[in-house]
């Protein structure tokens, strides 16, 4: 007799795309949220499988704060290309031009402007009304709390305290004008379990991911690489690494953001299945060298309520 | 062995050492990483605490922290090399009633923590009855605290007995007792030393050995359709979330409501074609036969149908400050259906605390009632009991479009019953066979009918205004008049000055307008007349809503279909002039939308026929149907 148990990968997979699905057939115009980080290219490869044979009837759209890693803006190019997708880059044209950055502007402000305004003017422009995002339960503590269909207001921000209540498989996807909502096909996912999925399914990543020898600094705790400096430091100048201890060592990004908020961690894990040793290794958790989380107890839970996704 | 995953809820107060328990699971198992602990060593401090308070691990919301309370659901995840968990995590406290419904409704399994201290207490109690409520299917109670109590097996044993007294009263098939100290350690990971007259699991290995597939209802194939999938034009594929049982390929299918049969040609998923789809999996279905489907129907086995129906009896639990209401049309959201639904009835709502049950004339924030449900358009669903994914719905306010209520159907309204088989019998005889029997005539209707020498009947005339309908009816009903038929002309204008005068014309109180009509004309076809209706009735959910109210094949839907154009040149009352002056809003084909009959049992065209010509054929149609004799 063969056997109904499904697999914990195959359960998540599937109600990650039920849940896609009902994002497509009941809102008029979704996005999805593409960072092109691990967690995006799991949710591309779900949303793949969500609408075989068919395409996913949907655009992609990047946030680019213009601070990416060079690696991110080519693959990003490439695997958009290779699958056949619509993508849309959204950035703050404004602020970019008045050379935001966090060591200049502070860090949450750049967040702000560069991350938060762009999301929501990429969103209010192009009219979406629903826009996935990649985020797990498991990241940080106030995403915890966040159904998997998350209502914001007109001015994108979310209120922990007057949540709908998410019943069964159930999804309320009715919105009043000015509303959209974020909706996250991977809430249920830990950090484990995207790794064991991009071993599955052989899914493309940045190779930034992997670990190699790479020149640093120490920045409040933070290991910032060099690679770009001048994004790094915020500045042309020169000599702005004058007197900075640069160090050599092996290490990879945990997790992708701007290149002067990223940290990386010391790391010999140079293929997947490094990787997933690594993590289940790990003491401290994914975000731990994310500048823009450590900046108070509540930061995320902040940003979420101005908007962030 | 491939690792599965087990749901979990866990409900109760910080006192009991709920969290300690949980921060304890993620501890042991290694979920819990440094720079959290440090963030929680950090905020302890801050609150001036002696000790790092590991409950704080778990609040996620400032307002938690700060105020040192759960407010909301949080989920919780951590892993053994057997299984992975997910812990629904929410508050225990009664005020919090909807927010563990919310959490047990995806559980497989339910925690509940007494303090050995303590023993069985009201919120025990109240938590044991949400958990057969929500159909759990199964419950492990870890009687913590026991170091507190000297390990007592006597202590351990009372509340056992205690609890398992009432949980007899509820509807729970499995029940754990395990002695736990989350403090100390004692049982959660490994078996404890300090009570040696245990003989079960401890709660890890218990949660990673208790046995889950067979929870799922393996039996009846139920597949409602959430999407259709068309790449080209050689591939039409259905896709959707398996929600109970399994299907094969070339198995024989119906497809609700049309009540039409194919086979399965194919199991398609990006993975590639599949012999089999089953309980849970999310795949594309496609058939041998070009058959119209769309999202909202279900396909399921020809020889195990679900029950259909627009009434239904349900036990809802209610989530929203705002009270329920009886006139108001909610959404009610079911598998992958959308259809407005009245509370037509609350036959009682029922005590959390003492299971008491008490009349109640609507259902406020947190209340657990027995309702009666009715709905526009027909259900296909199964008793929650035996089966929770088409057994379940929510209610969605119209207005606010906040999730108001999570309900649990328990089966077809009894009165309506054999009309709601009748009417599935009569969508599959269709194509099939005619041996359709109605059964539910109410007998006085039948005698009069009898001596009457027609049929009672409800002819529904809907259109814009201006489109002739009233015109239509008048001569209607004279003409039926003269025939010796008992008759009834409801008009929207007339029933706007007393039976609906505190209406207006938003869509809501639209939609109420022709509720009520709706039963009046049902009273008056129920005293055996032909009830003439004509309303704008713009709303095809609203029409359906009272065709759902009616015996099949006695209501006509007559589509009086007329040019706007015209409509707006006949302008018989100057409405569309005030209308498109601005000062009447929301009028139907200026502001407001008409959506068209899809199936109308009649359309008749008033800019190309006459009315005596449109009074005949009616009149034909309705000896046809058997409403007129010969």
């Amino acid at each position: 007799m063969q056997s109904h148990t499904v697999p914990y990968l195959k359960q998540l997979e599937s109600e990650s795309i039920h849940i896609m699905r009902e994002v497509v057939a009941e809102f008029k115009n979704p996005v999805m949220l593409y960072s092109v980080g691990k967690d995006s290219s799991v949710m591309v490869r779900l949303a793949q499988k969500a609408f075989h044979p068919g395409r996913f009837p949907f655009p992609l759209m990047h946030v680019d704060t213009g601070y990416k890693f060079d690696e991110m803006y080519g693959f990003r190019d490439e695997f958009v290309k290779s699958i056949g997708a619509r993508l849309i880059v959204h950035r703050n044209e404004e602020w970019i031009a008045k050379n935001t950055h966090p060591l200049s502007t502070g860090i949450d402000k750049c967040c702000s402007y560069l991350k938060t305004q762009a999301l929501l003017e990429g969103i209010r422009s192009n009219g979406f009304d629903a826009a996935f995002g990649g985020a797990r339960r498991d990241e940080e503590k106030s995403r915890a709390k966040e159904r998997i269909f998350s209502l914001r207001d007109a001015f994108g921000q979310w209120d922990p305290k007057n949540q709908r209540p998410e019943l069964w498989n159930l999804y309320n996807t009715r919105i009043n004008e000015d509303q959209t909502v974020r909706v996250f096909p991977l809430s249920n996912w830990t950090e484990q379990d995207v790794w064991q999925y991009i071993k599955l399914e052989n899914i493309p990543i940045v190779p930034i991911y992997y670990a190699r020898t790479r020149k640093v600094i120490e920045r409040n705790g933070i290991i910032i690489p060099l690679d770009n400096v001048p994004v790094a430091m915020g500045t042309d100048d020169e000599n702005a690494l004058k007197d900075l201890d640069i160090q050599e060592m092996s290490c990879r990004f945990r997790s992708l953001g701007c290149i002067p908020c990223t940290g990386a961690i010391p790391s010999e894990a140079k293929n997947i299945d490094d990787i997933i040793a690594e993590v289940a290794a790990a003491r401290k958790s994914e975000r731990e060298n994310r500048v823009i989380d450590l900046t108070s107890d509540s930061s995320m839970e902040q940003k979420k309520k101005e908007g962030y996704f | 062995m491939e690792k599965s995953l087990l749901r979990l809820t866990t409900s109760g107060s910080v006192d009991d050492g709920k969290s300690t328990l949980i921060g304890r699971l993620l501890f042991e198992t290694k979920c819990v990483y440094e720079d959290q602990l440090a963030a929680v060593h950090k905020a302890s401090q801050k609150k001036g605490l002696a000790e790092t308070d590991l409950a704080l691990l778990l609040d996620g919301l400032a307002a938690e922290r700060e105020q040192g309370i759960t407010i909301d659901v949080a989920y919780r995840y951590f892993e053994t090399p057997k299984r992975k968990f997910i812990i629904a995590d929410c508050p225990g406290h009664e005020q919090y009633t909807r927010n563990m419904v919310t959490g047990a409704s995806t559980a497989q399994l339910a925690l509940i923590l007494i303090d050995a201290r303590n023993g069985v207490l009201t919120q025990s109690k109240r938590h044991g009855f949400l958990v057969s409520l929500l159909q759990i299917p199964h419950l492990v109670v870890a009687v913590n605290k026991m170091d507190l109590m000297d390990y007592r097996e006597d202590v351990y044993n009372d509340i056992v007995a205690e609890y398992s007294a009432f949980s007899e009263k509820l509807d729970i098939h499995d029940i754990t007792y395990i002695p736990v100290s989350a403090l100390k350690g004692d049982n959660v990971v490994d078996k404890s030393p300090n009570m040696t007259w245990y003989q079960g699991f401890p709660l890890l290995k218990y949660l990673e050995s208790v046995h889950v597939a067979a929870d799922h209802n393996l039996v009846d194939f139920r597949f409602p359709v959430q999407y259709v999938i068309r790449p080209h034009l050689d591939f039409r594929g259905y896709a959707g979330r398996v929600s109970s049982g399994t299907v094969r390929v070339g198995e024989e299918i119906a497809v609700l409501p049309s009540g039409k049969t194919s086979r399965v040609r194919g199991v398609t998923t990006f993975d590639g074609e599949l012999d089999e789809a089953f309980v849970t999996q999310s795949v594309v279905l496609s058939l041998e036969d070009e058959i119209d489907i769309s999202r909202g129907d279900m396909i399921v086995r020809k020889n195990n149908l679900p029950e259909v129906g627009n009434r239904v009896e349900a036990i809802i639990c209610w989530m929203s400050e705002e009270a329920s209401s009886e006139s108001t049309a909610y959404i009610l959201k079911h598998t992958t259906k959308n259809t407005k639904a009245f509370i037509s009835k609350i036959n009682y709502k029922i005590d959390v605390n003492t299971l008491h049950r008490e009349q109640a004339g609507n259902l406020t924030l947190n209340e657990i009632a027995r309702v009666e449900i009715r709905t526009a358009q027909p259900l296909f669903f199964d008793a929650y009991d035996s089966n929770r994914a088409t057994g379940s719905f929510i209610l969605i306010d119209p207005h606010t479009n906040l999730t108001v209520a999570g309900g649990m159907i328990r089966s077809a309204s009894r009165d309506l019953e054999s009309v709601t088989a009748a009417s599935l019998d009569q969508h599959i005889a269709r194509k099939s066979s005619t041996n359709v029997t109605w059964q539910s005539l109410s007998t006085a209707r039948r005698k009069r009918e009898d001596r009457q020498g027609h049929r009672a009947a409800v002819l529904w005339l809907t259109g814009y205004s201006g489109s002739g309908k009233s015109t239509i009816a008048k001569a209607l009903e004279k003409r039926l008049f003269d025939m010796g038929c008992s008759t009834m002309l409801l008009d929207g204008d007339n029933v706007r000055h007393g039976l609906c005068g505190d209406l207006g014309f938003s869509d809501r109180d639209r939609t109420e307008n022709i509720r009520r009509v709706g039963e009046v004309a049902k009273l008056f076809f129920e005293n055996g007349a032909l009830a003439i209706c004509t309303f704008i009735s713009p709303f095809r959910e609203d029409r359906d809503f009272v065709r759902g109210i009616m015996e099949p094949g006695r209501f006509f839907e007559v589509f009086v279909k007329c040019d706007l154009e015209v409509c707006k040149r006949r302008d018989p009352r100057g409405l569309y002039k005030k209308a498109a002056a601005g000062e009447i809003k929301q009028f139907t084909g200026i502001d407001s939308p008409y959506e068209e009959p899809v199936h109308p049992e009649l359309t008749v065209e008033t800019d190309l026929e006459s009315a005596d010509q449109i009074v005949e054929s009616i009149i034909g149609a309705l000896r046809e149907k058997g409403i007129l004799g010969g």
